[in-house]
């Protein structure tokens, strides 16, 4: 699965864009960040307050509680601050 | 119509292309976002964004607007990459029969675009960069167009 972060999310993780195998037992995108912040103390940093934190799933705006089983591409980023 | 770009846009153009050879429309609306600094602390801004995921909401957004409203012709350009005060940041334009369409679609497309189009602002000043937080404003802006119907989303 890729996994694209943005503005401060990519500033924290450090990275823009990774490929990652999830493991199976990970279903909702809330569980992914759970996950996630597991992965090193950049991605704990990133995602310590999972509430502030926005999802894309394949493109598209997705809750937290939106099933990411067939995604292709996931990406986490700050509320969106365009126009 | 919908388009992302790095350079500037000319008003005074994109109004004669949307209209060119057309006598169905009878009002234009424009607005004009630019780049701010009210305080002399921002020398640079940054506009990131997530490719295709943006192209996607901006037409989405504006498909939205046609639903709603009976609009001849409308136009969203939105740049990215680094900025200077006073530069141009986003252009909306709305045609429609008569006034109100067109007002009141441009307003629901910005509100729209500012709560839901994947981009990110980086302001850079004498005391370095930070990302700009999203306003709690354009959050209730953009409630007064779905406000008793489609709260869930």
């Amino acid at each position: 699965m890729r996994l694209l972060y943005f503005a401060w999310v990519k500033d924290k993780t450090g990275i823009a864009a990774e490929d990652v195998e999830v493991p199976g037992n990970i279903g909702t995108v809330a569980e992914l960040i759970a996950w996630l912040k597991t992965r090193g103390p950049e991605f704990a940093n990133a995602f310590e307050q999972p509430e502030v934190i926005r999802a894309a799933i394949d493109q598209a705006h997705a809750r937290h509680d939106a099933q990411i089983g067939g995604a292709h591409e996931i990406a986490f980023f700050p509320p969106v601050t365009g126009g | 119509m919908i388009r992302v770009q790095t350079e500037d846009f000319d008003i005074g153009a994109e109004i004669a292309a949307l209209k060119a050879d057309r006598t169905d429309i009878g009002a234009i609306v424009t607005f004009t976002g630019t780049v701010r600094d009210q305080d002399e602390t921002i020398t640079e801004m940054t506009l990131e964004h997530y490719p295709g995921m943006t192209e996607a909401e901006l037409a989405r957004i504006e498909k939205e607007a046609h639903a709603h409203w009976p609009l001849q012709a409308s136009l969203i350009v939105h740049r990215t990459g680094t900025l200077k005060p006073g530069d141009n940041i986003v252009l909306v334009i709305t045609a429609s029969a008569h006034r109100d369409a067109a007002f009141d679609a441009a307003k629901f497309l910005m509100d729209y675009l500012k709560t839901s189009a994947p981009f990110w602002k980086l302001e850079t000043g004498p005391s370095g960069s930070k990302w700009v937080e999203a306003k709690e404003d354009d959050t209730a802006a953009r409630s007064r167009w779905t406000a008793g119907k489609d709260a869930a989303e």
